[in-house]
C-alpha cells in the first residue's frame, strides 16, 4: 500500500485506541467524574464522615428558616427519596422550593445532612416572564421544571 | 480538495471572499449585539443575567468548532501532506484558545449570581478547561521547535489525541451529574429557548463564525507570507 | 438608560462579560492586520532587492518544490 494510504490507518487506529482507552478510564473514574449524588442513591449507599455533594430539587413546602435568622432547613428530593439539609448562610438568588440545588456537606448518621454550600441549579428552558405566566396561567405550567429537572 | 491545495489558488479566492466576510461579520455581529442587550426579553427565572448568554454560547460553539476544524486540518497535514493544512491549524489555533477562555470567563461571570459559585470543577466546565490548556499546548508545539516541520508535526498529533475530548464536553452534561444545565438548542427534542432569545443566539453564533473565517482568512495570507519571507531571505543569504 | 446600564442588578457580571469579549475580538483583529502589513512589507523590501527572475503575482511559499508538490498529491491519490 502506498505510504499515504499507511498513513491513514495509522491515524485512524490511533484515535480508535485513544477512544477506547479514554473511555476505560472515564468509566474507570465514574465516581469521582460525578458531581453529586442523589436522595436515592446516597440512603442507598451512605458516606459518614467525608464530605460528598449531594443534589436534587428542594421539596415544596419543606423550607422552614430559623429564629436566628441565618438558618435554614430543607428537604431535598429526587421525587423518589427526600433528604434533610440543615445549612447556615446565604443562599443563591435563585434558591426556592421546587428550585434544583446541589450542596457539598456531610451526611450524619442520624440522616441529616449538614451542607457547607449550597448551589442553585436552573434547567435549560430560556423564556421571558409573560410567556412563563401564560403557561402558569394555563395550567401547562411544571414547577419541577420539563426537562433537566426529571433526570434526577 | 486538492484544487484549493495550490496556495496561490487558495489566496485568490481568498482575497474575494475577504470584502463579503468583513461585511458580513460586522453586519451579524452588528444586529445581533442590537438584539440581545436591547431586542430581547430577560428571562423568567435568570433575569438580565441571561444576556451573558449571548457571547458566553457563541464563544463556546466557536471553541469546540475551531477545535474540529483544527484536527481536521491536522489529520490532512498527518495523512495527505496538504501543503495549507498546517498553516490553516496554526492560524486558527489562537482564535480558538481566546473563544475558550472567555467561554470559561464568561461562564464564570453568569455562574457567581445564578450558581452562587465561580467555579465547580463538574465534567463540563473541567472538561472546557481540558480545551483551553490543549488549544495553549497546541500553540506552544507550534512555536518551540527550530525547524518548523516537526512542531507542525507535534502539533497535529496533539490536536487529533485531544479530539477525544469534544464528545466528551458535549455529552458530559448528559453523562454525569453535573451543575451546568444540559442542552437548550442542539438537542433531539428540539430547543427549549424562547423564539425572542433563540434569534438573537443564532445571529450572535453566525457573527462570531464569520468573525473567525474572516480573521482566519487573514492570518493565513500573514503565514504564507511569511514562509515565503523565509525562503527569499534564505536564498538572498546563500546568493550573497 | 439608568436602567438599562444597571442590569438589573446585575452589571458587574454582565457589562464585563460583553467587555471582555469586544476587548479580544478587536484585539486580535488589530493584531492580526498589523502582522499581515509588516508580513506586506518584509516581502516587498525582499522581492524590491533581489534581480526580478520572474514577475511575482502572487505570495507563494517556497516549501520544498511548489511546483511539483500539487502533483504528487495529485499522483498519489489517484494510485490508492
Amino acid at each position: 500500500m502506498t505510504r499515504k494510504t499507511r498513513r491513514l490507518y495509522f491515524v485512524v487506529a490511533g484515535l480508535l485506541l485513544l477512544g477506547g482507552a479514554g473511555a476505560l478510564v472515564l468509566t474507570a473514574l465514574g465516581d469521582y467524574v460525578t458531581l453529586f449524588r442523589s436522595p436515592t442513591e446516597l440512603l442507598a449507599e451512605p458516606t459518614y464522615e467525608r464530605e460528598i455533594q449531594l443534589g436534587g430539587l428542594v421539596e415544596e413546602d419543606s423550607v422552614e428558616r430559623h429564629e436566628d435568622g441565618v438558618s435554614v432547613v430543607f428537604r431535598i428530593t429526587d421525587l423518589q427519596e427526600s433528604v434533610p439539609v440543615r445549612y447556615t448562610g446565604i443562599l443563591p438568588d435563585l434558591f426556592r422550593e421546587g428550585q434544583g440545588v446541589v450542596t457539598a456537606g456531610t451526611y450524619y448518621p442520624d440522616g441529616t445532612f449538614v451542607a457547607r454550600e449550597v448551589l442553585a441549579k436552573h434547567d435549560e428552558t430560556y423564556m421571558p416572564r409573560e410567556v412563563a405566566d401564560a403557561l402558569k396561567a394555563s395550567g401547562q405550567w411544571r414547577p419541577d421544571g420539563e426537562h433537566g429537572q426529571e433526570s434526577y | 480538495m486538492h484544487r484549493f491545495a495550490n496556495p496561490a489558488r487558495f489566496l485568490r479566492i481568498a482575497n474575494a471572499l475577504l470584502p463579503w466576510l468583513t461585511v458580513g461579520t460586522v453586519a451579524c455581529l452588528g444586529i445581533g449585539l442590537y438584539m440581545a442587550l436591547f431586542a430581547s426579553p430577560p428571562d423568567y427565572q435568570q433575569g438580565e443575567t441571561v444576556r451573558i448568554m449571548y457571547v458566553h454560547v457563541p464563544s463556546a460553539w466557536m471553541a469546540l468548532f475551531i477545535y474540529v476544524f483544527i484536527a481536521i486540518a491536522s489529520a490532512c497535514s498527518l495523512i495527505w501532506r496538504h501543503p495549507l493544512a498546517d498553516v490553516a491549524a496554526k492560524a486558527a489555533s489562537p482564535i480558538g484558545a481566546g473563544f475558550a477562555f472567555l467561554t470559561l470567563v464568561t461562564g464564570s461571570l453568569w455562574g457567581e449570581p445564578m450558581w452562587g459559585t465561580w467555579w465547580v470543577w463538574d465534567a463540563r466546565l473541567t472538561s472546557m478547561l481540558v480545551l483551553f490548556f490543549l488549544y495553549l499546548g497546541h500553540m506552544a508545539l507550534m512555536g518551540a521547535f527550530e525547524e518548523q516541520s516537526r512542531g507542525y508535526r507535534a502539533a497535529a498529533v496533539l490536536a487529533l489525541v485531544g479530539v477525544i475530548n469534544i464528545p466528551i464536553i458535549k455529552f458530559s452534561v448528559d453523562w454525569w451529574s453535573t451543575l451546568h444545565q444540559p442542552a437548550s438548542v442542539i438537542r433531539l427534542d428540539g430547543p427549549t429557548i424562547d423564539p425572542s432569545m433563540l434569534w438573537p443566539l443564532l445571529i450572535m453564533g453566525l457573527g462570531f463564525k464569520l468573525f473567525f473565517a474572516t480573521l482566519l482568512i487573514v492570518r493565513m495570507k500573514s503565514e504564507l507570507m511569511a514562509a515565503r519571507v523565509r525562503a527569499l531571505s534564505l536564498a538572498q543569504l546563500r546568493n550573497a | 438608560m439608568e436602567e438599562f446600564l444597571n442590569m438589573g442588578g446585575y452589571a458587574v457580571y454582565v457589562w464585563p462579560s460583553y467587555g471582555l469579549t469586544a476587548l479580544f475580538m478587536i484585539a486580535l483583529t488589530l493584531s492580526s492586520l498589523h502582522t499581515l502589513s509588516k508580513r506586506k512589507r518584509q516581502l516587498a523590501e525582499l522581492e524590491a532587492k533581489r534581480p526580478p527572475r520572474r514577475a511575482p503575482r502572487t505570495a507563494q511559499p517556497q516549501t520544498a518544490q511548489p511546483q511539483t508538490a500539487p502533483t504528487q498529491t495529485a499522483q498519489e491519490s489517484s494510485s490508492s
